[in-house]
C-alpha cells in the first residue's frame, strides 16, 4: 500500500545529468535553509535582546493561533480524504463563521445579555458558537450541493477551479451583503480578564487565550471520537479508504461526504467564533489568509490524518510566532515581524518537497496520485 | 395549495400534476431568492444608476423586470402540458419571484435590516416598491416600522404579469422569442455603450446632431430604441431569410481557402487589430492596452495550464519580477540602477522572470498537480511579502514602489504629444501586441513539437507518460519556466502601462483573474484566450462604476458555472471540445465513482491544446 508520492525512480535507469544538477540543487537548498535557521537563531538568543517573558507571550500566542489553525485544518483535511480535493472554499467557511458569531453577540450585546453576569456571558459565547457553526454548515453544504457535487467525477483540477469560484462567491458575497469595512467585536469582558488561577498566573494569560486553547482541545477530540467510534464516523473513513468498497457494502457515499462538509464546517465555523473574539477585528477578507495557513497546517501535519492537523495546527502556530523573531531578528532583518507569513508559506513549500506525508504520514488510501 | 386548477381524472396524472405544481413554486422561489441576493448584495442599487432607456429603465430595474421573466419562462416549461396551465405556471412562479421582493418590503424596515445590510437602503426600498412609478411617498412611520409602505404589493403584482409574459414568450414559436430575445439583448447592450458612444461621436459637426438625438448621456433615446430595434429586425430578417452562415459552411474548401478569400480578409482582421485603438479617445485606448497585456498574460499561462495541466496560482510572483526589473532597469527612481531602453529591459526582465521560473520551479515539480496550486499560491504570498517588506525597502523601495518608469518610447528618447496616435497606452498596446504574436508563435509551433506533445501526455497521465520514457521534472520545469517568462513579460509591460510598480498590484487576484480568462476563454484555444480577455477585463473595465468587488463576485459565478455547464470555455480549440463532450458520463454524483483513475489529476482538466 505504501507509495511515494514524488515519481519514483525506477533502479534500472541512471541518472541523467540534469537529475543529479536538481538533486544537487535541492541539498544545498535544504543545507542554506537549515543554516539560516540555526544561525539565525544562535545570534538572536545569544543577543539577550529578548526577555523570557517575551518568549513565553511568544509562545502563548502560538499556542492559540494554532489551536484555531487547528479547528480549520481538520475540514481540509477530512474533505482531502474523502474526495481528494483541496476545499478551497474553507477558508471562507471559517469566515462566515466570524459573521455569524459577530452577528450574534451584537444581537445578545444589545439585548443586554453578553455582559449582564458571567453566566449569560458563557451561554452567550456558547450560542454564538452554535448559532456560528449552524451558519457555516450550511452554507458549506450550499456550496458543497452547488459547486462540488455535481462534478464529483470530474478531474481534480476541475474541482479546485469550482472551488475557487466558490471561494471568490463568498468573499465578495460577503463584501456586498455587509459592507467590505472592518468590523469589531463586541467584547465579552469576562474573557478579557487575566487568569488568577495558581499555576497559570505566573504566564500572565488572558481568559480568552485559556478559553480558545481549551475549546480547540475539545472540540477537536470529540471530532475524533466521532470519526473514530460512531457509525457515520466509520462510514467515512471506509469511504475515504475506498469509495467503491464501500458502496458494496452498503455504505451511503453521498452521506458520508455530506456529513465530512458539515462537520469540517461546523469546526471552522466555531473556530470562527474563537478568532474574533481573541482578535477582534475582522472583515471579508479574514478567511482566506488563514485558510491557507489552515491547509498548510494539515498538509504539515499530513493530510487525511486528524491527529496530524492537530499536531500540524499548533507546530504552525508556534513556528510562526516564535520563527520570525527567533530567526530574522538575529540575521539584523529590520521589522522581522513583516515577514510572519513567509514563514508558514515557507514550511507549506518545504514540507510539500522534502516530506509529503507530513509530520504523522498521510492517511490516504491508493487513489492519491 | 399547489392542487391547481387542473381538471384530471387519473390519479396518477393528478400525482404528476401536482409535482409539476410544486416545481412551478420553487422556481418562482428560486428566482426571487436570486432576485433578493442581487438587490441585497447591492448589485441592483449600483446598476439603477445606469439607464438603458434614459429616463425609462435603468440596468438595476432590468436585471428585475427579467428575473421576474426568467421565472415566468421556466415556470412554464414547468408546468402540466395544455397553454393555459402554462401560463397559469408562469404566472404563479412570478408571482412567486415577486413575493419574496415584497416580503422585503414588509419585513426590512420592521427589522431594520439597513443597518446590517448596508445595501437595505431607503432607496432601494424605494426602487423596488415603484414608489417612483406610482408616485407615492413611503412615511417615516414605514422607517421605524411603525407602518407598512403602501406599495409592498408592487412587487408580486409586477412579478405575475411579468411572470404571465414570460410564459406567453415560452408558447411563441422559436423564431419570435430569438427575435425578442436579440432585441432586448441589443438594446441593453446599446444602452449600455450609449454614453460611451456619445462622447466621440459630439465631436464631429456630421455626427454630433445625430448623438444627440439617438443617446443620452446616460442610456438610449426613444428615436435610438427604434433605430436599434430597427436594425436588429433587419439583421434578425437576412439572417433568417438569406441564411449567410449555412451558405459560407455550404461553400467548397477550395473557395474558402483560395488566396483571394484568404489574404484580403487575413489583411482587413490586420488592419483592424492595428487601427483598434486609433479611433477612441478618453479611458478606452488604456482600456484596449489593458485588455491586450492581460491577454499576453493569458497566452502565457495557457502554456502552463492549457498545454501542461499544471495550475499555477502564484503567477504573480514572475509578474513582480519582470515589473521590478523594468522598473529598476529603466526607471528614474532613487532606487533604479540603470535607464535602459525598453527593446534592452523587456527582454532582460523575461529572462530574469524565467531564471526565477527555474529556480522555484525545479524544487516543487515533483509535486501532484492540486498540491502544486497551492504552493505556487504561497510563492506569490512571499513575493507579495517581501515587495513590501522593510528588509527589500532599499532595494525596491518597499510599500512606496517604484515610480516613474517611462513609455516605451520615451525611454529611447522619443517624445510624444498626448494626442499622438502613438500615446502611452497606445504604445502599450503595440508591444502587448507583437508580444502576443511572439507567444502565439511560440505555444503553436510548440504545441506541434516533441516537447508539446509530452507535456499533452504528461498532462493526460503523469505515470503513463513517465512510463514512456519521458523526464518529468525536466519538460515540467520547461513549461513552468515559459510560463514564468510570459508572466515576468507581463509584468515588464505593466510596469510601463502604469509607470510605476507598487506591492498593492503584486496581488493573488492577478493570479486568479487569469486562471479566469483561460477558463472562461476555453483553455489551450488562442483566440479564447483573447475572447477570454475581452470579456473578463475588458467589459468590466468599460462600467467602472460597477464596484471591483461585483466584479469579483461575478468571477466567482462564472467559474463555477463555466466548469459546470460549458468546461471547455466559450471559444474552445476543436480538441478540447471533441475532449470534454466525448468522456459525457452521467454525472449525477449520486452513485459510486467511476473505476478508480489514481491519475484523475493529471488528466486536469483535459481540455486540449489546439489552438486557431
Amino acid at each position: 500500500m505504501k507509495t511515494t508520492l514524488r515519481p519514483r525512480r525506477s533502479p534500472s535507469r541512471t541518472e541523467t545529468a540534469f537529475e543529479a544538477a536538481v538533486s544537487a540543487f535541492l541539498w544545498a537548498f535544504r543545507i542554506l535553509l537549515v543554516l539560516l535557521v540555526v544561525v539565525g537563531s544562535i545570534l538572536t538568543i545569544s543577543s539577550g535582546k529578548f526577555s523570557v517573558e517575551t518568549w513565553v507571550d511568544l509562545i502563548v500566542n502560538g499556542a492559540v493561533q494554532g489551536g484555531i489553525y487547528a479547528l480549520i485544518a481538520l475540514g481540509y483535511t477530512m474533505v482531502y480524504g474523502i474526495m481528494k480535493m483541496i476545499n478551497f472554499a474553507h477558508g471562507e467557511i471559517f469566515m462566515i463563521g466570524i459573521f455569524a458569531g459577530y452577528f450574534t453577540a451584537v444581537f445578545l450585546d444589545e439585548a443586554g445579555f453578553l455582559n449582564a453576569n458571567p453566566l449569560t456571558s458563557i451561554i452567550s459565547f456558547l450560542l454564538m458558537m452554535l448559532i456560528a457553526a449552524t451558519a457555516s454548515t450550511l452554507v458549506a453544504l450550499a456550496v458543497e450541493r452547488v459547486a462540488y457535487r455535481p462534478l464529483r467525477n470530474s478531474p481534480r483540477l476541475v474541482l479546485l477551479i469550482s472551488a475557487i469560484g466558490a471561494s471568490f462567491f463568498l468573499q465578495y458575497t460577503i463584501a456586498g451583503l455587509f459592507g467590505s469595512g472592518v468590523y469589531r467585536y463586541p467584547t465579552i469582558d469576562i474573557l478579557e480578564e487575566d487568569v488568577a488561577l495558581p499555576l497559570l498566573s505566573a504566564l500572565g494569560l488572558k481568559w480568552i487565550e485559556v478559553v480558545v486553547i481549551v475549546a480547540a482541545l475539545l472540540m477537536m477530540a470529540l471530532l475524533y471520537l466521532f470519526v473514530m467510534r460512531s457509525r457515520i464516523g466509520t462510514a467515512i473513513r471506509a469511504v475515504s479508504e475506498d469509495k467503491q468498497t464501500a458502496a458494496l457494502m452498503g455504505i451511503d457515499v453521498n452521506r458520508a461526504i455530506v456529513t465530512t462538509f458539515a462537520v469540517g464546517a461546523a469546526m471552522a465555523g466555531a473556530a470562527g467564533v474563537l478568532y474574533g473574539t481573541l482578535w477582534g477585528i475582522f472583515f471579508f477578507y479574514s478567511g482566506f489568509i488563514p485558510g491557507i495557513k489552515a491547509f498548510t497546517a494539515a498538509v504539515l501535519g499530513g493530510i487525511g490524518n486528524i491527529p496530524g492537523a492537530m499536531v500540524g495546527g499548533f507546530v504552525l502556530g508556534e513556528a510562526e510566532a516564535i520563527g520570525s523573531l527567533l530567526i530574522f531578528d538575529g540575521l539584523g532583518v529590520p521589522a522581522p515581524g513583516q515577514l510572519k507569513d513567509v514563514i508558514a508559506f515557507t514550511i507549506l513549500v518545504m514540507v510539500l518537497v522534502f516530506r509529503p506525508q507530513g509530520i504523522l504520514g498521510e492517511r490516504l488510501s491508493r487513489s492519491r496520485a | 395549495m399547489s392542487a391547481g386548477p387542473t381538471t384530471t381524472t387519473a390519479s396518477g396524472t393528478l400525482q404528476r400534476d401536482l409535482s409539476a405544481w410544486k416545481q412551478v413554486f420553487i422556481v418562482g422561489l428560486l428566482f426571487g431568492g436570486a432576485a433578493l441576493y442581487v438587490t441585497l448584495v447591492g448589485i441592483v442599487g449600483t446598476l439603477a444608476e445606469r439607464a438603458v432607456i434614459d429616463d425609462v429603465v435603468t440596468v438595476g430595474e432590468l436585471v428585475l423586470l427579467l428575473s421576474a421573466i426568467g421565472a415566468g419562462y421556466v415556470g412554464a416549461l414547468r408546468a402540466p402540458a395544455g397553454a393555459v396551465n402554462k401560463i397559469i405556471g408562469s404566472a404563479i412562479a412570478g408571482l412567486m419571484s415577486g413575493a419574496v421582493l415584497s416580503l422585503l418590503i414588509l419585513i426590512g424596515p420592521a427589522l431594520d435590516l439597513g443597518e446590517y445590510l448596508p445595501n437595505a437602503s431607503r432607496d432601494l426600498y424605494d426602487l423596488i416598491s415603484g414608489a417612483e412609478i406610482l408616485g407615492v411617498k413611503n412615511t417615516a412611520e414605514m422607517w421605524n416600522g411603525e407602518a407598512f409602505p403602501h406599495t409592498f404589493w408592487f412587487p408580486a403584482v409586477i412579478g405575475t404579469s411579468l411572470g404571465a409574459l414570460g410564459g406567453l414568450l415560452s408558447l411563441l414559436p422559436r423564431v419570435a422569442r430569438n427575435l425578442i430575445l436579440l432585441g432586448v439583448g441589443t438594446l441593453t447592450i446599446t444602452g449600455l455603450f450609449a454614453g460611451i458612444m456619445r462622447s466621440p461621436m459630439l465631436q464631429h459637426e456630421l455626427t454630433s446632431n445625430a448623438a444627440r438625438e439617438l443617446f443620452a448621456s446616460n442610456g438610449l433615446r426613444m428615436p435610438g430604441v427604434f433605430l436599434v430595434l430597427g436594425v436588429v429586425l433587419l439583421v434578425y430578417l437576412v439572417w433568417v431569410l438569406i441564411e449567410p452562415k449555412r451558405r459560407y459552411d455550404e461553400l467548397p474548401k477550395e473557395t474558402k481557402e483560395h488566396p483571394a478569400v484568404v489574404i484580403p480578409a487575413g489583411a482587413i482582421a490586420l488592419l483592424f487589430v492595428l487601427m483598434l485603438p486609433l479611433g477612441f479617445t478618453g479611458f478606452i485606448p488604456s482600456v484596449i492596452a489593458l485588455v491586450a497585456l492581460y491577454a499576453l498574460m493569458g497566452l502565457g499561462l495557457n502554456i502552463t495550464l492549457g498545454l501542461a495541466g499544471l495550475l499555477d496560482l502564484g503567477f504573480v510572483a514572475f509578474f513582480a519580477v519582470g515589473a521590478y526589473t523594468v522598473a529598476l532597469l529603466s526607471g528614474t527612481s532613487d532606487v533604479s540602477i540603470a535607464a535602459l531602453p525598453f527593446f534592452v529591459t523587456i527582454p532582460i526582465a523575461t529572462l530574469a522572470a524565467m531564471g526565477f521560473g527555474l529556480l522555484l520551479g525545479l524544487p516543487i515539480l515533483g509535486i501532484r498537480g492540486d498540491y502544486l496550486a497551492i504552493v505556487t499560491l504561497g510563492f506569490g504570498e512571499i513575493i507579495a511579502i517581501l515587495a513590501r517588506s522593510d528588509l527589500l525597502k532599499p532595494l525596491i523601495g518597499g510599500p512606496a514602489g517604484i515610480t516613474g518608469i517611462p513609455k516605451p518610447l520615451a525611454s529611447i528618447g522619443i517624445e510624444v504629444g498626448a494626442g499622438s496616435w502613438l500615446s502611452g497606452p497606445n504604445q502599450i498596446y503595440y508591444v502587448s501586441l507583437i508580444s502576443m504574436a511572439v507567444i502565439a508563435f511560440i505555444a503553436v509551433r510548440l504545441r506541434d513539437s516533441r516537447l508539446g506533445r509530452a507535456w499533452i501526455a504528461i498532462r493526460e497521465d503523469e505515470d503513463v507518460a513517465e512510463a514512456l520514457g519521458i523526464n518529468l521534472v525536466q519538460t515540467k520545469s520547461l513549461a513552468y519556466m515559459l510560463g514564468a517568462a510570459f508572466a515576468g513579460l507581463g509584468g515588464a509591460v505593466f510596469a510601463m502601462l502604469f509607470g510605476s510598480v507598487q506591492p498593492s498590484s503584486i496581488n493573488i487576484n492577478v493570479s486568479i483573474l487569469i486562471v479566469v480568462i483561460i477558463i472562461i476563454g476555453g483553455m489551450g484555444s488562442i483566440p479564447g484566450v483573447v475572447l477570454g480577455a475581452i470579456v473578463v477585463i475588458g467589459l468590466p473595465e468599460l462600467f467602472r462604476e460597477i464596484a471591483p468587488e461585483y466584479r469579483f463576485l461575478l468571477y466567482g459565478i462564472a467559474l463555477i458555472l463555466v466548469v459546470r455547464w460549458r468546461p471547455e470555455g466559450l471559444m474552445p480549440s476543436r480538441v478540447g471540445r471533441q475532449e470534454m463532450h466525448a468522456g459525457d458520463t452521467p454525472t449525477e454524483g449520486e452513485g459510486p465513482a467511476p473505476p478508480d483513475r489514481p491519475d484523475a489529476e493529471s488528466a486536469s482538466a483535459s481540455s486540449a491544446s489546439g489552438g486557431a
